[in-house]
């Protein structure tokens, strides 16, 4: 069973998202990394882009395909985790500690259209 | 969907099991990465019951399979196996096999498992001669056991000395209890063997070699299975070979004797060979940062002058490589090409197919 963090928001497509401090962090979920395997390269996005929710932000590439990662939310992107250029395994270790990337949001009520854990929780099954 | 006698043990193993040419497959049970390193460093257990199986028999059985394949099978010795296409009458391939020789009378065809049926419909209306061909996929398994320790966990089971069956050879011998044909064949570029039974005589084969394997066998998915053929640019069906790729093109000319007899396809190829083929099967590596993948466009400047056939990060090496069909003269080593990767343009080098070393025992 793959692990679900309660108190962040949810994707359909296996991406979550956590509001700190106004900022929404991204990043992929436990049961993403284990769908795709070993990750060995991801592709990030320029910082300072502005991204539309569900346009695609980036890449992950498993030894075997590439997947995009799709953006949940409206916003700017103001930082990139640039360990993953190196380090791209870091999303199979740890999907919920190593975020994607830091976005400004445009609306904090866009986040109502995301799913909660429990919500997330069922399509998992 | 159909299962191989090997489902069970593939559940049991704990394999994430995929759909392949009608099949239920493993594509990993661990991790693809683990599995392809167990092959180059141990060995590792393919279930390739999926593989086509047809045999010819008959007193012109000889002739007929000469005339379908571009290898020579008049000068192939008894026991022996040769790798070669069946061609379209315009050189397209109509698959890659081995065929194995018993006697001049006796051959075995093994193809892909997801051309058996187009391969099997080939076969029988190409047949013009006194001797039959059946398909006998469904009445066997198949394992491949590769790595450099195959031999010696192999020879644990058996009181035939495997030495006798040499690189390309086959023999019937008996395994754990019951005969088997065995070759010293692969797809992994690693020494090996290929071992093909009865559905319940493979599925104790298979018990056993992973009892006795212990920490030295791993069971191999599809997914290593892709990666390990890559490395030693070994051709898949669908990726370097195609209906509208000829084996010229894809590099493999050392299986198709154009001197040799008659073929269907040889006309084509003759001719082919004589005015130099327009494009050709080569080695790309990535200079920039991604990942090569199938059907990427490769680019000269701004002209579009190929294809990506195959591409990972090989597990063995770590560098980003691919095989690519890639026009003349740009397929030349050391050509710098780009390669389109989701709608940007990244630099990529022209460099030899030979990503890692075959480690064959001949």
């Amino acid at each position: 069973m793959s692990k679900i963090v309660e108190g962040l928001y949810y994707t359909n497509t296996h991406e979550w998202v956590k509001v700190q401090d106004g900022f929404a962090y991204i990043g992929i979920t436990d049961y993403a990394q284990e769908s795709l395997g070993e990750i060995v390269f991801v592709e990030l996005p320029e910082e300072e882009s502005s991204l539309e929710a569900g346009e695609e932000l980036g890449a992950i590439e498993s030894v075997k395909a590439a997947s995009d990662i799709l953006s949940p939310v409206t916003g700017i992107i103001v930082e990139v985790n640039d360990e993953l250029e190196d380090s791209p395994e870091l999303l199979n270790e740890d999907p919920y500690e190593n975020w994607i990337v830091k976005i400004d949001l445009e609306s904090k009520s866009e986040l109502h259209k995301l799913l909660n854990s429990t919500e997330y929780k069922e399509i998992c099954e | 969907m159909k299962r191989t006698a090997l489902y069970d043990a593939h559940v049991k193993n704990g394999a994430k099991i995929v759909s392949f040419a009608g099949f239920e497959m493993p594509i990993v049970y661990t991790s693809i990465t683990e599995e392809h390193n167990y092959v180059r460093e141990k060995c590792g257990l393919f279930d390739v019951s999926h593989m086509g199986e047809i045999c010819v028999r008959g007193t012109e059985a000889e002739k007929f399979v000469d005339s379908i394949f571009t290898n020579d099978c008049l000068t192939q010795n008894d026991n022996q196996v040769l790798y070669g296409m069946m061609c379209y009458p315009d050189g397209g391939v109509v698959d890659d096999l081995l065929v194995y020789k018993f006697h001049k009378e006796h051959f075995l065809l093994v193809v892909n498992a997801s051309n058996v049926d187009k391969d099997f419909a080939w076969v029988t209306e190409n047949n013009k001669f006194d001797c039959k061909a059946t398909n006998e996929s469904d009445n066997f398994s198949e394992v491949a056991l590769q790595g450099p320790y195959a031999q010696t966990l192999l020879q644990q089971i058996t009181d035939f000395d495997l030495n006798d069956i040499t690189f390309f050879t086959s023999k019937m011998i008996n395994v754990n209890g019951a005969t088997f044909l065995v070759s010293r064949t692969g797809y992994t570029g690693e020494d090996g063997f290929e071992i093909y039974g009865t559905h319940d005589d493979v599925v104790d084969v298979w018990d056993v070699l992973m009892e006795k394997g212990g920490e030295n066998i791993s069971p191999i998915g599809l997914g290593a299975r892709d990666t390990l053929r890559f490395e030693v640019s070994l051709p898949l069906y669908g990726n370097e070979l195609s209906k509208t790729i000829t084996p010229l093109e894809a590099g493999l000319g050392f299986a198709v004797k154009l001197e040799a007899g008659d073929f269907i396809g040889r006309d084509f190829l003759v001719k082919q060979k004589q005015n130099r083929t327009t494009r050709r099967i080569c080695g790309l590596k990535l200079l920039d940062k991604g990942i090569l993948r199938h059907g990427y466009k490769v680019f000269h400047n701004e002209k579009l002058v190929g294809e990506i056939t195959t591409g990972y990060k090989s597990p063995s090496t770590g560098e980003t490589v691919a095989l690519a069909m890639v026009d003349r003269p740009y397929e030349k080593m050391g050509t710098e090409l780009f390669v389109e990767i989701r709608g940007k343009m990244k630099k990529v080098i022209v460099r030899s197919k030979k990503f890692y070393n075959k480690n064959y025992k001949k």
